[in-house]
């Protein structure tokens, strides 16, 4: 057999951690980034005799994401206490739910090769996060920071029900547009505000029931995410194909490495002994709450997507791309609201301005042009005071320095040149200097203007318009017939 | 009820105890009569009763989202056994 004739299997615990301003049991701070255990108190560190109270915006955030999922709202929850030993949780227990969580059910559609999938949902929970161990700083010691201990967490549980490293990438990628959506969660996943469980297993295709599967624990990016997959799918194919059996396994992906770690094998697999926590009182739900929560939901990313294409006629490709952002749509419809062109707005917004977040490694949130600078920027092209070309070093100073675009074309001297004088002694430098293109062009090759335009563009630095280079190339080149 | 050896092992092992086998032997029939004494429970006809979930009868307490004044660290960790550059220390944990 072959790797084509392996279906793989994906389920996800995802672990989002919710925005509030305090943790899950007591009033600390949740900030990121403050100073080690000072966001701390007899409370999330576990010390005995105090008592934990939740926190209500713990409750309505999971309510709310379940909503948004399609799940069902359970009208009784309880916490339990989840038992194990780790020096990142001081108390020995997690508090989480166990039988009786908030959420079950629902699904998430994501888009596919083959169209729609619909990726179902098993429950959503609530928990604490656990604090923060650092192994480098002092040597043979870890020291621990419980700033993060006790953060609330949803946990939200998918079926195994996605097929390829993709659609786990698809489904992640549109939880974390939800929930951003939703403002449950800021999702920075720098910070660690998403982070993921992955399950793997393989199975010839045409087998029912499902193979020994193993577990990768807190992958912390979608790119990981779809590696680690990649890597594990392989991993299993591979073990199968020469006759040995895949172990149940907890593994830690290693992006470095680009492979797994066996973190624990099935022998000293955790029993947690969930019991009830006997210090919080059950949560009952009602249809008032219920609905009261619901009617906070905002428009939803994949609505927001269908509305792009049908309001600002640009192509659904376009907008899946900037209706998974929250801040990136509202962006968008500031710019359009201002009077600029949608499609030009999403052409910057997806080019240029993508790949500089990209190279910076921010958040979309994080950057620092504001609508009224983009659209004055793409009014300087349209009026023709600056070319594209112009534009795209325009867009790059505008990103580092804030400056606005006509300051940046004043001190940078990229006002496109109208000059007709001047453009004639371009062409006909150029002309001059690439005999070959020329000759190309007069031998029929009529493409070769395409590489005269680009020189005549080289030479102005960017600040003829290309449009006239083409024309007045032209003009010379037909006249030497 | 039956409680063997290897179940007290197992249990303190999670509790992270060290047990002689002297003291498994001695907790192994307290915990066996502990069992069996609970077990009595199970006498009762519960047909028709739902479960408990919870001890108390007291449902939403809840707080306002409303942030409050960390501790003091040093305040904080004093009950450390161990501290250093601000933080609890432990032995280290390979990953």
């Amino acid at each position: 057999m072959d790797y084509k004739d392996y279906e793989v299997i994906i389920g996800l615990e995802v672990h989002a951690e919710l925005s509030t301003k305090t943790k899950a049991f007591c009033g600390c701070t949740t900030e990121f980034g403050g100073d080690v255990n000072t966001h701390c108190c007899p409370i999330c560190t576990g010390m005995p005799g105090t008592l934990p109270v939740l926190n209500r915006k713990v409750v309505e955030y999971a309510i709310k994401a379940g909503l948004a999922t399609n799940c069902e709202i359970t009208r009784y929850g309880k916490q339990d206490r989840k038992n194990y030993f780790y020096p990142d949780l001081p108390k020995a227990y997690q508090i989480s739910q166990f039988d009786l969580p908030l959420c079950v059910g629902g699904h998430v559609d994501i888009e596919t090769e083959n169209g729609k999938k619909s990726i179902g949902l098993t429950r959503i929970h609530i928990e604490e996060d656990a604090g923060k161990l650092l192994h480098d700083v002092i040597p043979g010691k870890s020291l621990v920071d419980f700033n993060r201990c006790g953060v609330p967490l949803i946990e939200i549980v998918s079926e195994p029900d996605m097929r390829s490293a993709e659609e786990a990438k698809a489904f992640l990628e549109e939880l974390k547009s939800i929930l951003e959506c939703l403002e449950v969660s800021d999702c920075k996943m720098q910070e660690g505000s998403l982070r993921c469980d992955i399950n793997v297993s393989v199975r010839p295709f045409g087998q029912k029931e499902y193979n020994t599967r193993t577990e990768m624990k807190n992958v912390s990016s979608f790119s990981a995410a779809y590696r680690a997959i990649q890597y594990e799918a392989k991993r299993q194919i591979e073990e199968m194909e020469e006759g040995r059996a895949v172990k149940q396994q907890t593994l830690r992906w290693s992006d470095e490495d680009g492979e797994n770690y066996a973190l624990r094998s099935k022998e000293d697999a955790h029993d947690y002994r969930y019991f009830p926590e006997p210090d919080l009182v059950p949560i009952v739900v009602t249809d008032d709450m219920i609905e009261s929560i619901r009617a906070l939901i905002p428009e939803l990313p994949s609505a927001k997507r269908a509305r792009f294409v049908s309001e600002y006629g640009i192509t659904d490709y376009e907008a899946g791309l900037i209706s998974a952002s929250k801040s990136m749509s509202a962006y968008f419809e500031a710019c359009a609201k201002l009077g600029a062109k949608p499609k030009t707005v999403a052409n910057w917004l997806l080019g240029d301005i993508a790949r500089l977040i990209n190279e910076k490694n921010i958040e979309f949130a994080d950057m620092k042009i504001t609508p009224e600078a983009l659209v004055a920027f793409i009014a300087l092209i349209e009026k023709g005071t600056i070319s594209n070309t112009a534009g795209k070093k325009v867009i790059e100073i505008m990103f580092e320095t804030q400056k606005a675009p006509d300051v940046i074309v004043k001190e940078e001297g990229l006002e496109q040149v109208n000059d007709e004088g001047a453009l004639r002694k371009i062409v006909e430098e150029v002309l001059a200097n690439n005999q070959k293109s020329v000759d190309d062009y007069r031998g029929g090759k009529k493409n070769a203007i395409g590489y005269l335009v680009g020189q005549t563009m080289r030479l102005s630095k960017g600040k003829a318009n290309p449009q006239t280079m083409n024309a007045l190339l032209k003009e010379y080149l037909d006249a030497m017939e | 009820m039956k409680i063997t050896t290897e179940e007290v092992k197992y249990v303190a092992n999670l509790a992270r105890l060290n047990v002689t086998d002297e003291e498994a032997e001695t907790l192994r029939a307290q915990m066996a009569d502990i069992i069996t004494f609970a077990d009595a429970l199970s006498e009762i006809d519960t047909a028709g009763i739902e479960p408990t979930n919870h001890a108390i009868k007291v449902e939403n307490v809840l707080r306002s989202d409303t942030v409050k004044k960390s501790y003091d660290r040093d305040e904080l960790l004093k009950n450390a056994p161990a501290k250093q550059a601000g933080c609890y220390t432990v032995p280290r944990i390979v990953e």
